[in-house]
């Protein structure tokens, strides 16, 4: 148990995916205009996340690792199918991806139309398929992928949702004209990044 | 015909993503690996060599087949053809250089979801001819190398003093006069590095600044 | 257009992808594999000259060098764990013996004795390099491996004639925090070891990785510098170094070795 609740505080803050790994960059700066449309973005990877990166695990573990085919017969047990993960992650990632986009424009339409081509979009973005590579080469069991999963969404949507809501507050400041946009956000996105190192004094 | 033709809307798509198109200053692609891998110079260099080859591939194996390509499964079709192509480079750099493939580990299958890549694919190279469409993943390429190695060239020679693992500023702790700007080994500081380029290239550019 | 649109065509067009693909990344894989494994191998066998201080970190060496390194200096030898004797080399190739796959190898491993190192398996036998000076050895370099904070962590322990001293040792493969557990690789960190004693004066296997700075090791021989701000991967070390010295792993074997009934 207490495992679960190290491995949950430090996907979620000390590896946060965005500000630690800077995964999830493209959308993290393009979709933080605004607060109301970061919550959004940040559920919808939260979701994906929490179903791929499980099933991509049980994937892994009984299909494509050496000798995990020895449960369809024992002639396979010798087969290392490990070089394909990456198209098979990828498979899933669109699968989840399109089947959370049909659920949001049938229960969110506002929300389907402000978030326009990122929705789409979550099948590349580097958190989804990041958090499968990172499960894969931490060999985690099932259940550590599921916290894993969890926690690795939910710490990107804590940091888009501050980017948002810090760029809010920031219409009102003189930013010089080279900086404006894209440059100051990019050093905000430092110093938030910053500020989050704190957490890795901590040791639980 | 001897020479392979090269129009000069191939120099342009060739030669336009270097600065004045560049695919992380100001298309804002590709951010998530330059971010990680600009520890060390030869990092950002193997990363740039990766993205490049496989950026220049995808475009023209999508580009050879874009008028073959049904529209319902255009997205997966480019994904496969990448996905390929970046299991093929890191089968290689395992059997080659394979302390790096080490250290490089997640960040190279990450290619496959480097926007640039996917960008290019679905932006450019299913709109124009082979060619041009590889000279556009080679100048993409190129481009974000650019961005990687400057960003890694502060990172290492402020961070521990060395440019490509020989030191040019000698170290305290080895018995020199340059006490190494550790926050520039960490991740945070990429970010700063690349603001204040994108804010140098709008200074330059103008043209690319962001009106309110 | 149309035509491009059916449903024949798409089908059509998908599997003529899929098995160019396919085509593509297996036979890469599997051309690639056999460099793949010697690359893996030259990584491990560098390391054990590492921890044995026959070579300098981040010294440039070819496959060529560590082979004529091995030829002319190194007898690999196998332990068999539970008795701690030696597997005599006909039975089994010792230089080729991949220890890894073993421990996952049911027919060629067995369920470890309980620890608090996170060793699930042990491997039946395992490897031991004699590093010779003439006729003599002048170390033993064992394989020690456990679970970390984030991952497995393993490396090589180089220890001296008496079986106590440590010579040298490096983490070669770990997945923790960099800059922080993963210092464990650093080879200034490492030099820390050098001189200190596995066992203390009963033959319990004490050596500790403390919190804070411990003594020279002259004065401190048991207790190793911790790492700052990584107190699991420093306790991670501790456990699994005294479990691979104890009479669960090594411990039989250097036990023989002391009393000279190796050969």
């Amino acid at each position: 148990m207490e495992h679960f609740a190290n491995l949950a505080i430090r996907s979620i803050f000390l590896e946060n995916m965005a500000l630690a790994f800077f995964l999830g960059m493209c959308s993290f700066l393009a979709c933080s205009k605004k607060v109301e449309t970061a919550i959004g973005l940040g559920a919808a990877v939260v979701f994906v996340q929490v179903l791929t990166v499980p099933l991509n695990n049980l994937l892994l573990h009984y299909l494509l690792a050496e000798g995990a085919l020895a449960w369809v017969s024992p002639a396979l047990a010798t087969v290392n199918l490990s070089f394909l993960s990456f198209i098979l992650f990828i498979g899933t990632i669109a699968a989840a991806t399109q089947i959370v986009e049909m659920a949001v424009d049938r229960y969110a339409p506002k929300l389907y139309t402000t978030l326009g081509v990122f929705l789409p979009l979550i099948a590349v973005n580097c958190v989804i398929l990041g958090g499968s590579l990172f499960m894969q080469e931490r060999d985690y069991s099932f259940a550590e992928s599921v916290v894993f999963g969890v926690g690795s969404g939910f710490g990107w949507f804590i940091a888009i949702v501050a980017m948002a809501a810090i760029r809010e507050k920031m219409t009102y400041s003189h930013v010089p004209d080279g900086l404006k946009g894209l440059g100051i956000t990019f050093i905000t996105a430092g110093l938030m990044s910053l500020a989050f190192m704190v957490f890795s004094g901590i040791q639980l | 015909m001897a020479a392979i033709p090269f129009s000069r809307e191939d120099r342009k798509a060739l030669v336009d993503p270097l600065i004045i198109n560049n695919p992380i200053g100001v298309q804002v692609l590709g951010i998530c690996s330059a971010l990680a891998v600009t520890t060390r110079m030869d990092k950002a260099l193997v990363m740039g060599i990766g993205v490049t080859l496989v950026t220049a591939l995808a475009n023209l194996a999508v580009s050879l087949v874009r008028n073959y390509t049904p529209g319902s499964i255009r997205i997966i079709v480019q994904l496969s053809i990448i996905a390929s192509l970046v299991i093929v480079f890191d089968q290689i750099l395992k059997a080659t250089l394979y302390e790096l493939s080490l250290e490089l580990s997640v960040f190279v299958g990450l290619i496959i979801t480097n926007c640039i890549v996917m960008g290019r694919a679905e932006g450019y190279a299913m709109q124009n001819p082979p060619l041009r469409s590889f000279w556009d993943g080679i100048g993409n390429g190129l481009g974000y190398a650019l961005v990687l190695m400057l960003v890694a060239l502060a990172r290492e020679l402020l961070g521990a003093g060395k440019i490509f693992g020989f030191t040019v500023l000698p170290l305290v702790t080895d018995g020199g006069w340059y006490v190494p700007n550790g926050l520039m080994l960490l991740a945070p500081s990429a970010l700063f590095v690349i603001g204040l380029l994108i804010w140098a290239l709008r200074v330059w550019k103008p043209q690319l600044q962001e009106k309110d | 257009m149309s035509k491009r649109e059916s449903t024949r065509y798409t089908l059509l067009f998908a599997t003529a992808v899929c098995v160019v693909c396919a085509l593509l990344v297996s036979v890469a894989a599997v051309t690639l594999q056999p460099r793949q494994a010697a690359s893996a191998r030259l990584y491990m066998e560098k390391n054990v000259l590492l921890a044995a201080g026959l070579l300098e970190p981040g010294a440039n060496v070819t496959a060529a060098d560590v082979n004529r390194i091995f030829d002319e200096r190194i007898k690999v030898r196998l332990v068999d764990l539970a008795t701690g004797e030696l597997v005599p080399p006909d039975r089994m190739d010792a230089r080729s013996y991949d220890q890894r796959k073993a421990r996952g190898d049911p027919t060629m491993s067995r369920v470890a004795p309980a620890n608090n190192a996170g060793i699930g398996r042990l491997p039946n036998y395992a490897v031991a390099y004699f590093i010779m000076k003439g006729d003599q050895v002048d170390q033993i370099v064992i394989a020690v491996e456990g679970l970390g904070m984030w991952g497995t962590i393993y490396g090589f322990l180089a220890l001296d004639r008496d079986g106590n001293t440590v010579r040298g040792l490096t983490y070669y493969d770990q997945k923790e925090t960099p800059g922080l557990g993963g210092e464990i690789g650093n080879p200034k960190w490492q030099a820390l070891w050098h001189g200190r004693k596995g066992f203390d004066d009963q033959w319990n296997a004490r050596i500790t990785v403390i919190k804070g700075q411990a003594g020279t090791p002259e004065a401190d021989p048991l207790r190793v510098d911790g790492l700052s701000g990584a107190t699991v991967t420093s306790n991670a070390i501790t456990r699994l170094m005294q479990f691979w010295l104890s009479d669960k792993g090594y411990g039989k074997f250097l036990k023989r070795f002391r009393e000279g009934k190796v050969t």
